[in-house]
């Protein structure tokens, strides 16, 4: 069968199970855009600006456990897309980015809209390819998306040729992967995995610390099953959570520089942590030399390099989590359960005490909205179910905090990299995926007018999502570091000037809803969530609360700052 | 803290950017690279790299674990303990005035090194070795007037009967 290269593109996109992709067209694009437009069976979303491209296509990938497909032009097309890649590298996306080059044999003479991307790009891709040969475009296309997915899943960029896309040739499907060395390595060591269950029956004061890696090796089923057998207290990072019901009893809240009062002192005096797809990132440890300073730590993960990269691990597990959780658990299943429950009440009744003497909390009086208690109030009206995204800074921690998910790829943040600007188009490609999700971008004033333009990507796809602002009309986590840390000289933080947020959705064909009062907080919520369409629903919040616990960069993660 | 010299050698594919995956790897993660040499093996697409780096213990472990990561990295054999042959070659024109002369040939002599171009005031010496003959030689040639040298990485192979 004779295709032309972007005949290919799209046949193998489609090969891989995916339904939509998130693009931008381009003088070095056109082809595969030309024969987009001929084909049927794979929906293309035409974005506002690339970087949008790529965060939706992350937000697909995160909402429905797949691989996320960006497409855009050479030149400012593919450095568009740059912020988008290293946000999907940081916190482990399976995002696959297509850029249009210039033609093979213009390439290295600076030819129009010409940008070495496969340099820009090589530290924050997993992997990346430029396609300079007709018989190597199905092949390479193939290892990108296995590339992406398997192991430590990651951005995989393909820049492609124009010529490489208007030839002709004759297609065979490609059937295997040649890849030399890259061979990731799922199944746990058996040994390491008595280790582990050793360690669980001597530990009097174990905690979980679940992170991404749980939720991208959907593990979340086998860490609740793991926590229930030996009564483990559950604590993640941003990036864990949902990986565990945040309604459940054993559940800590999450850990580190905003972290709950009970999980950072259950950091400090555990005698166990099991980490299990976790990078131990800097905002979660804060002091490395006082993070879990009695514990032993087993950390479980597929990336070697994770291990004794920040922190020293005395029972290191290298494979899959999902693999190792149910490794752990067989060996502890059959057994008596009071075996693994050494002294568990008093460390349980001890985490209580903590949870109830200091537990997240904010006075909410009849003038001005808290934004806690707007998050709390989605939380209840949207019974914990929604997807939420989110922005970047103190909108993004009060939805960490205040929303308690119960299921695993229900948040999406830009967690690793916090990329203002990335919840409106995360949303997006998680309603394109999850059609029937109730998706909400919690947002500051701030981060959403970073990527505002895809709202008119929303209305114009018909892809309704609900836009919270919580308007504090500061970029609020700098405030509140310049409140704590720099004598209050708000520089540069005040966003006072700022668009009438109502008019905007409606110059967009979206609705606006403006709520100032508490007491209209719920009824606006619900107003918004009902509509069926995008809606922007903005809240004027007490403009100087700031996010508690803080843990002050480079502190013991158990000397919080209270309030 | 004490750092170490370590002695790398790497099979990568032989494809064009892997060179520079691997310096990017060590810039943007703050390894250092001491020496550095590049070249084809016997076997089609395969190129190997010798490198020495220098770092504290801990670090050797997430340099050899990165480097793995990278998806062009065939194998990493980290020779530093084990036995192996080592070479370095290097070039050094060395001032030779007729008085000094006697005396440069006859450390070329003991070092089993070549001549391998003569000037009316000049000779350029060709070593091969490890790195201590040619910190060696150096250290004697310094005094007659080193004019210029030039140097390769070091070149590493394990030895077959070294495995034990
Ligand atoms: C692209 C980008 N630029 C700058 C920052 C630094 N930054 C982190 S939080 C923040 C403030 C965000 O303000 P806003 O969106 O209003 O959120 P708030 O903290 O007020 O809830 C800034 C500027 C960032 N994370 N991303
Ligand atoms: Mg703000």
């Amino acid at each position: 069968m004779k295709l032309t290269g972007a005949q290919i593109l799209i046949k193998m996109i489609k090969a891989e199970g995916i339904d939509t992709i998130f693009g931008y067209p381009g003088g070095a694009v056109i082809d595969i855009y030309d024969a987009l437009a001929k084909d049927n069976g794979l929906r293309h979303i035409l974005v506002r600006h690339e970087q949008g491209a790529v965060h939706a296509a992350d937000g697909y990938a995160r909402a429905n456990n797949s691989v996320g497909v960006a497409l855009v032009t050479s030149g400012p097309g593919a450095t568009n897309t740059v912020t988008g890649i290293a946000s999907a590298h940081s916190d482990s996306i399976p995002v696959v980015v297509f850029t249009g080059q210039v033609p093979t044999a213009l390439i290295g003479n600076d030819a129009f809209q010409e940008v070495d991307i496969v340099g820009i790009t090589r530290p924050c891709t997993k992997h990346n390819y430029l396609v300079k040969n007709m018989d190597k475009l199905a092949s390479t296309i193939k290892e990108a998306f296995h590339l992406a997915r398997s192991g430590r899943p990651g951005p995989v960029l393909v820049d492609l040729p124009k010529d490489i896309q208007n030839t002709q040739v004759d297609f065979k499907e490609p059937k295997t992967i040649s890849l030399k060395s890259y061979k990731p390595n799922y199944k746990p060591n058996k040994k390491q995995l008595h280790k582990v269950v050793d360690l669980i029956r001597q530990a009097k004061r174990p905690v979980i610390f679940a992170g991404g890696g749980v939720i991208l090796s959907r593990a979340s089923a086998d860490i609740t099953r793991l926590a229930k057998i030996a009564d483990i207290p559950v604590t993640a990072s941003l990036m864990g959570l949902g990986a565990f019901p945040g309604s459940d009893p054993l559940w800590l809240g999450m850990l580190g520089m905003h972290g709950t009062y009970r999980a950072n002192m259950s950091i400090g005096h555990c005698d166990l942590m099991i980490a299990a797809g976790v990078r131990f990132d800097d905002r979660v440890t804060g002091n490395i030399e006082k993070f879990a300073p009695e514990a032993k730590i087993v950390q479980i993960d597929i990336d070697p390099t994770s291990i004794h990269k920040n922190i020293e691990v005395q029972c290191p597990v290298v494979g899959d989590c999902k693999a190792a959780l149910k490794g752990i658990i067989q060996l502890m299943e059959g057994k008596n359960p009071e075996n693994f429950k050494n002294g568990r009440r008093e460390w349980l009744e001890q985490i209580e005490e903590w949870k109830s003497t200091t537990p997240l909390k904010y006075e909410q009086d009849n003038v001005v909205i808290k934004p806690q208690f707007v998050i709390e109030k989605l939380y209840e009206l949207t019974k914990g179910d929604a997807i939420i995204t989110t922005e970047v800074g103190q909108n993004q921690m009060w939805a960490a905090q205040y929303y308690h998910f119960n299921k695993p790829n229900h948040f999406i943040t830009s967690g690793g990299l916090g990329v203002m600007g990335f919840g409106l188009p995360a949303a997006i490609g998680a309603k394109a995926a999850c059609p029937d999700k109730l998706v909400v971008d919690v947002a500051g004033d701030g981060s959403i007018q970073m990527n505002i333009q895809e709202l008119m990507t929303a209305i114009e796809s018909k892809i309704d999502v609900k836009i919270v602002i919580l308007n504090n009309k500061y970029l609020g986590m700098v405030r509140q570091w310049q409140e704590l840390f720099y004598e209050k000289v708000y520089s540069s933080t005040n966003m006072e000037n700022a668009p009438d947020f109502v008019k905007l959705a409606e110059a967009y064909g979206a609705k606006g809803l403006r709520c100032t009062r508490p007491d209209e907080v719920e009824s606006t919520l619900s107003e918004g969530l009902n509509y069926e369409g995008t809606v922007i629903m903005e809240f004027a919040v007490d403009r100087e609360e700031s996010v508690y616990p803080m843990v002050p960069a480079g502190g013991a993660i158990t000397e919080m700052l209270l309030v | 803290m004490k750092t170490n010299s370590y002695l790398l050698s790497i099979l990568v594919d032989d494809e064009p950017g892997v060179l520079s995956r691997i310096a990017g790897l060590f810039s943007g993660r703050g390894f250092n690279i001491d020496s550095l040499s590049v070249a084809s093996t016997a076997e089609p697409d395969v190129s190997r790299i010798t490198m020495v780096t220098k770092c504290e213990p801990h670090i050797i472990e997430q340099i050899k674990k990165q480097l793995h990561k990278l998806i062009n990295v065939i194998t990493v054999n980290d020779l530093t303990d084990k036995k192996y042959v080592q070479r370095q070659l290097a070039l050094i024109k060395v001032n030779a005035k007729s008085e000094k002369k006697a005396d440069i040939l006859r450390i070329v002599d003991i070092f089993r090194c070549k001549i391998v171009d003569v000037g009316l005031s000049h000779y350029t010496i060709e070593v091969s070795g490890d790195s201590e003959k040619h910190d060696a030689i150096v250290s004697l040639l310094k005094p007659m007037g080193i004019i210029e040298t030039a140097s390769t990485g070091s070149i590493a192979l394990a030895r077959e009967n070294g495995k034990h």
